[in-house]
Parts: structure tokens; C-alpha cells; sequence
């Protein structure tokens, strides 16, 4: 049966600057998710379908992911928590189904994550799908979840990064979205030290106020300078904005170009520390140079020929 | 599978298909379609398909079609027959008679 699973290996440092969330019971929605190109695509099992219709949810989900032609995009499933009756069987239908990944609802330490591996392990083998094929990723969405974010990162093999949930998370914080993301400053940042430290990906919230164009732009500029990896988005007219904002600009993939033909060089005349552009630079900064420019080739912004 | 009480998946949201399913002594199946003349006999086809795989042999199955991918119109008659036998939630055969 794993031969119905036509989707290629997932990969956990694909570019992932927006995923975007669709109710996995809606047909008029799932069938047209890969249009709008964004990087990845989560379907949701938990919170936008009824508890009534989670069952219909799954027959949805099963026949969208081994029918619907996704191309390049990621799919994830976003599956109900461990303190629900839906999980496990959530688990078999991404499995079975040949889900990317999936993505663990408001997790809060690392054991919730070996236990989603352990089913998602079984269900593997039942279905004959590659065992270590299919991803996973936690939203953190209380204090608890951020404390143990590394640990969280840390805890699988599986794990492509970690993702704060702004709602719950808010309300667990007895705060209220502001405009200088005062409220979850701490939180952003611990997590991206966490997830950095771990060598995963570390994705922001969404920006739930659509009529806010300008405060949706000031969020995107703020994790984007802070070094989060993509964000959430819920409206495609959020997609082309922070594809622009977590893009590297032509300056800096000129600087990096720089950087990266004067390395060779400079090393093999036995230079450490030497100027590019006005700037210091020494060997740390060739990797960075390269990530950028391996980024903005990702993103599709690179006209250069290294 | 028996079909063992009326049971219903599905909605009448564009793009969806609500299908019904009841017991009776022998199987038929009933399709209201807006596209019925361009695609009742794929529509009709499909639904048979799937009650094929799921060893149906009586029940009368009634869709409401609204113009869904036969993705969708599966899934629906699918989850409406595991109602009918209270057999929904868990232990699903994926990739075996679901397929």
C-alpha cells in the first residue's frame, strides 16, 4: 500500500518562510492549496474541524493526499492533541496517507514527541511506508512548551523545528497582541535560541488581524530581523510579503558574493582577517555567506553565477 | 461491511457531496447532481467503485452532489457507510479497502 504514497522524501531543511494553514475537511479548500505558493501547506485535523466531523476529517485527508497533485509544496498535518481520542488515529491516516510531516499540537515536552514518534513509527510499519520518512514539528502554545523548547527540538531524529502559537499562547500570558511584539518577546526569543541551539528551523505565529496591513507587515519585519526561519499565514494575501521579507536582499547577496570569491584566496595566501565592502571578515563569515547565498538561490532571488 | 442504520457524511457547500446511507433489502443508489447529464454515469461509477471495496451488497445509497472531486465524493461515501456501523473513529483500513 506504501506504493500509493507518490510524494518524494521529505526533507527537513527545505525553505519553509510561510506554511499555511487549510481545514482538512473542507474539499473546496484542500483541492486548490498548492496554487497560491506558499512552501508548505498544513492541513488541519484539530482545531478548524468539528469534533463531530473528525472522523470525515481523516476520509478527507487520506483521499487528498494520495489524489491532489501538491507539486513542490510541503504538506503537514496538524493532528489533534495527545490529551484528545484523535491523535492516534490521526498518526495512521498522515502516515498511511504519506504526510510530509506532522505538526504536534500544543506540545509541551519531550516525551509528547516520543510519543507521537513511537505511533508514528508503528503505523510506519504497519503501512510499509520507510521507517524515519515522516516528519515532525511541535507548536509551542504555553510557558511550559517554551521552557522545554530545546529539549522539545532535541527529543527526535523526525523534528524539521519548532513553532510558537500566538493565540493560545497570548492567553496563557494573560496578554494582548502588541504593536511591538512586547508580549511575546521573551518567548520568541528563547525559543529561537533553543531551536538554534538544536540545529532546527523556528517558525513564528500567524498574524490573525487581516484588516491590519500595517501591523501584519511590522510582525513580519520584526521575526524576520530577529532570525526566525518563516511564519504562519491564514489568507494567501499574506504570502507574497514575507516571501519578499525573508528573502536576502541584493545588497546583502552582493556582499556574501564578496565575501565568498575573496575567501579562497585570501585563505590560501594565509590571510585570516581581512576587510570585504569596509567589513571585517574572517573564516566564520564564509559559512554565513554561503547560507545566504544558498538561501537567496532557495528563494529564487540569486542572478549570480557561484 | 453491513450497512446497519441510516447514517450521513458530507455537506451541501460547493465542491462537497452529502451522501446518505440507509438498509435495504437490495442495493440501489440515487444521484441529484447539477452536472448529472455531463457526469451523473462517472459520478454513479465511482460511488459503486467504492461500495465494491467495502463489500456492500445492500443499503440504499442516496448523494447529493454539489460538484465534488471524486476524491471527495469517496471520502463521503466512505465515512457515511463506517457510520452506519459505528465503525468511524478508529482503525480505519488506509491503503486497504480505503484506497
Amino acid at each position: 500500500m506504501a506504493d500509493k504514497i507518490t510524494r518524494p522524501r521529505p526533507k527537513k531543511d527545505r525553505l519553509r518562510r510561510t506554511m499555511m494553514f487549510m481545514n482538512a475537511q473542507r474539499p473546496g479548500l484542500i483541492k486548490d492549496a498548492y496554487i497560491y505558493g506558499v512552501d508548505s501547506i498544513i492541513l488541519d485535523l484539530e482545531d478548524a474541524v468539528a469534533v463531530n466531523q473528525k472522523d470525515a476529517a481523516r476520509f478527507s485527508l487520506y483521499h487528498a493526499l494520495t489524489t491532489i497533485d501538491y507539486g513542490d509544496t510541503e504538506v503537514i498535518v496538524r493532528i489533534n492533541g495527545l490529551d484528545t481520542e484523535y491523535w492516534q488515529e490521526d498518526v495512521r491516516v498522515c502516515v498511511a496517507g504519506g504526510a510530509d510531516g506532522i505538526r504536534i499540537a500544543k506540545c509541551e515536552s519531550a516525551d509528547m514527541v516520543r510519543q507521537v514518534e513511537a505511533a508514528v513509527e508503528a503505523a510506519e510499519r504497519e503501512f510499509g511506508v520507510e521507517v524515519g520518512r515522516t516528519l515532525l514539528m511541535a507548536a509551542l502554545e504555553s510557558p511550559l512548551g517554551i521552557m522545554n523548547a530545546y529539549e522539545i527540538c532535541t527529543a527526535s531524529d523526525r523534528m524539521l523545528g519548532c513553532a510558537i502559537s500566538g493565540g493560545d499562547f497570548r492567553q496563557s500570558m494573560h496578554v494582548q497582541i502588541e504593536p511591538d511584539g512586547i508580549e511575546m518577546q521573551a518567548a520568541r526569543s528563547q525559543m529561537l535560541l533553543a531551536a538554534r541551539a538544536a540545529g532546527v528551523q523556528c517558525l513564528d505565529t500567524m498574524f490573525p488581524n487581516l484588516d491590519d496591513e500595517e501591523g501584519f507587515r511590522r510582525e513580519v519585519d520584526l521575526v524576520a530581523r530577529m532570525g526566525f526561519d518563516g511564519k504562519s499565514v491564514i489568507n494567501p494575501k499574506q504570502i507574497a510579503y514575507i516571501h519578499e521579507k525573508f528573502a536576502p536582499t541584493q545588497k546583502q547577496i552582493a556582499h556574501a558574493e564578496n565575501i565568498a570569491r575573496s575567501c579562497r584566496a585570501q585563505s590560501e595566501a594565509g590571510i585570516g582577517v581581512y576587510v570585504v565592502d569596509g567589513k571585517m571578515v574572517d573564516p566564520p563569515f564564509y559559512k554565513e555567506a554561503e547560507r545566504i547565498i544558498e538561501l537567496a538561490k532557495k528563494c529564487g532571488v540569486y542572478h549570480g553565477d557561484l | 461491511m453491513v450497512i446497519e442504520k441510516t447514517a450521513m457524511a458530507g455537506t451541501l457547500e460547493s465542491s462537497d457531496a452529502q451522501v446518505t446511507v440507509s438498509p435495504a433489502d437490495t442495493l440501489e443508489v440515487v444521484i441529484e447532481s447539477s452536472v448529472i447529464n455531463q457526469y451523473g454515469r462517472q459520478i454513479k461509477a465511482t460511488v459503486e467503485d467504492v461500495l465494491d471495496r467495502l463489500d456492500i451488497k445492500q443499503g440504499l445509497i442516496s448523494v447529493v452532489d454539489k460538484g465534488a472531486l471524486d476524491c471527495t465524493l469517496k471520502a463521503r461515501v466512505e465515512c457515511a457507510v463506517f457510520r452506519s456501523c459505528d465503525a468511524s473513529l478508529a482503525d480505519i483500513p488506509w491503503g486497504g479497502a480505503i484506497r
